[in-house]
């Protein structure tokens, strides 16, 4: 199987994934998360303003075969959520790493970034999977 | 008859197994005097003896059916076509525990389907679930999926005091440690108007009944700029009411409700000494994700037959363990069907002939005993409760109802609401016929100095 992968992103053994932009970072999955899930139905968004904490679930997101728990990859407070998500959670599916991202948070420690892979840890990580 | 199939010699064999040499062994941590006690019971009797017994004693009941009664106060009569319990008492469905391998029977999903098509239509909402234990639960269930909807972010629910007392409690009971604040019911004058100014940010839901508990018809126009205002907060508006009702009243879809929760008793359900009853449970699809209990589905096979599914379910229990929407993955099935043969036997046109009905006896009774000496009846708009205001407690009132008249008076008050005493809950439905309730006006009058 070949998944997609982002050298944009850093990733959690968790299979979310992390975009750094300025003071802020948008949050997903990854292409082998959402392949493993299958068809997306549902996510769980959290409300604007909530503070999420790295490795604690902060979300849930359901697919026709499961509903998992997302933990956050890093600290946080997120300022957005993916409202196209709410009508259409198959965007998860088609494009992970772009239009299916989920949140985004303003960094509370930028230094976490560095506990997370780079492309070719995870791609390496997920060969053994 | 045994009812344990094991032989002597299975049983010889695990006890070998276990190392032990007689069952008896098995009880040593019993102390010794407690270990086969003698009971001292009575010689046994004959099948026949056993009937004639019990028999004798069910005589000594006053069977609602026989006996006039004035008692409703969240569980009512009412006339119940033969085709209700024809039906519910086939053994496909009676025999039937919830489907674990869903599909497999059709039957069963198909007629929670249709129960759940009615609810929805009754209630003036887009999709019920497949109902839960009785009104109680639902109410509970509905504060639940409302923590759920604001996502555990909003720790206040309001619930005004025309709610049913016991649901109220039951609300409380289910979310213990949830570490929720409740307002809205710590004062009997609290009303709309209060439950409006308490609702804010921290509010995940207003429950309000529909005729409130104390019989009385809030005006929709009101309920409605009460939703407008509870969904201004971002919190969710929940209606618990009485089904029969709804075949007159204009529907909690139209006033803004966001959840319609209540006791599904009276539609086809006998009184049955209190239960099982069964809770319904429907609202907007908005909320869908995070509604409680099972939910019954209709698609196409594989050949493009219709057919029905357990839908959703990862909701439930079973599938999102700890973190599922409900603790609740089963329903009451065969009293949900109850209610399903009813409504349809009765269509739509029936069930407001049963309301209005419940309406003409219940305002014709209100106000010949308004008209009795020592006795006021409430002036509000009402369905087919009220309240009368009595000259002696309504405890005294009953007993002597009963003793004397053989009547079985309306609901005291006082014990729920202090502030109301002497205050009697009384309740007309179809079944009441003219004579009973001139009957009842009479002994009233005759009771006046219980």
């Amino acid at each position: 199987m070949e998944y997609r992968f982002d050298e944009t992103v850093r990733y959690a053994k968790t299979h979310e994934w992390v975009r750094v932009d300025g003071t802020e970072a948008v949050v997903g999955i990854s292409d082998y998360a959402q392949d493993k899930l299958s068809d997306v139905v549902f996510t769980d968004l959290p409300a604007v303003g909530k503070e999420i904490a790295k490795e604690k679930p902060f979300m849930v997101i359901e697919s026709v075969k499961a509903a998992e728990d997302v933990f956050a990859p890093v600290s946080g407070t997120v300022t957005a959520r993916n409202e196209k998500l709410i009508k259409s959670p198959e965007l998860v599916n088609k494009d992970p790493f772009g239009e299916g991202w989920f949140v985004r948070v303003r960094l509370g420690n930028a230094k976490e970034l560095d506990s997370l892979m780079d492309l070719a840890a995870y791609r390496k990580f997920v060969e053994t999977l | 008859m045994s009812f344990i199939p094991n032989t002597d010699a299975d049983r010889a064999r695990m006890l070998e197994v276990i190392g032990v040499a007689s069952p008896a062994e098995l009880f040593h941590d019993v102390p010794k005097e407690h270990r086969f006690p003698l009971l001292d019971l009575p010689p046994a009797l004959s099948e026949q003896e056993v009937l004639g017994e019990l028999e004798a004693l069910s005589q000594l009941n006053a069977q609602g059916g026989a006996t006039p009664s004035f008692l409703g106060a969240g569980a009512y009569r009412h006339f119940i076509p033969a085709v209700v319990d024809a039906l519910v008492s086939r053994s496909e469905f009676a025999t039937a525990y919830t489907p674990y391998q869903p599909e497999i029977s059709q039957g069963t999903l198909q007629a929670i389907f249709e129960y759940q098509s009615m609810i929805a239509r009754l209630t003036g909402m887009e999709v019920s679930n497949a109902s839960h234990y009785d009104g109680a639960t639902s109410a509970a269930e509905a504060v639940i999926m409302s923590l759920n909807v604001a996502q555990k972010e909003r720790p206040r629910v309001l619930l005004s005091c025309g709610v049913n007392p016991q649901y109220r409690a039951v609300v409380r009971t289910y979310t213990q440690g949830m570490g929720l604040t409740f307002g809205g019911d710590e004062n009997l004058a609290n009303g709309i108007d209060e439950l409006e100014s308490m609702c804010d940010e921290s509010t995940a839901c207003v429950m309000v009944q529909y005729p409130d508990f104390l019989g009385r018809i809030p005006q929709p126009g009101r309920l409605l700029e009460l939703a407008g205002k509870v969904h201004a907060c971002g919190a969710l508006l929940v209606a618990v009411v009485n089904p029969i009702a709804l075949g007159l009243l204009v529907q909690p879809g139209e006033w803004g409700a966001d959840v319609v929760a209540g006791e599904g008793q009276s539609l086809g359900n006998h009184l049955s000494f209190g239960g099982p009853y069964l809770g319904f449970f429907a609202f907007r699809r908005d909320h869908i994700r995070r509604s409680s209990g099972r939910i019954a589905g209709e698609t196409a096979d594989h050949d493009g037959r219709r057919s029905y599914v357990f839908t959703l379910s990862t909701r439930e229990q079973h599938i999102r363990r700890e973190k599922a929407t409900s603790n609740i993955c089963t329903n009451q099935s065969l009293n949900a069907l109850a209610a399903a043969v009813y409504m349809a036997s009765l269509g739509p046109r029936g069930l407001r002939q049963v309301a209005e009905l419940c309406w003409h006896k219940a305002h014709y009774a209100a106000s010949a005993i308004g008209e009795v000496s020592g006795y006021s009846v409430a002036r509000e708009q009402f369905f087919d409760e009220f309240v009368v205001h009595c000259p002696a407690s309504v405890r005294r009132i009953n007993e002597k109802l009963f003793q004397k008249h053989r009547i079985i008076g309306g609901y005291d008050l006082s014990a729920d609401y202090p502030e109301m005493k002497n205050a009697m809950l009384v309740c007309c439905t179809e079944v009441n016929t003219k004579e009973n309730i001139d009957r009842f006006v009479g002994a009233l009058e005759d009771c006046r100095h219980a």
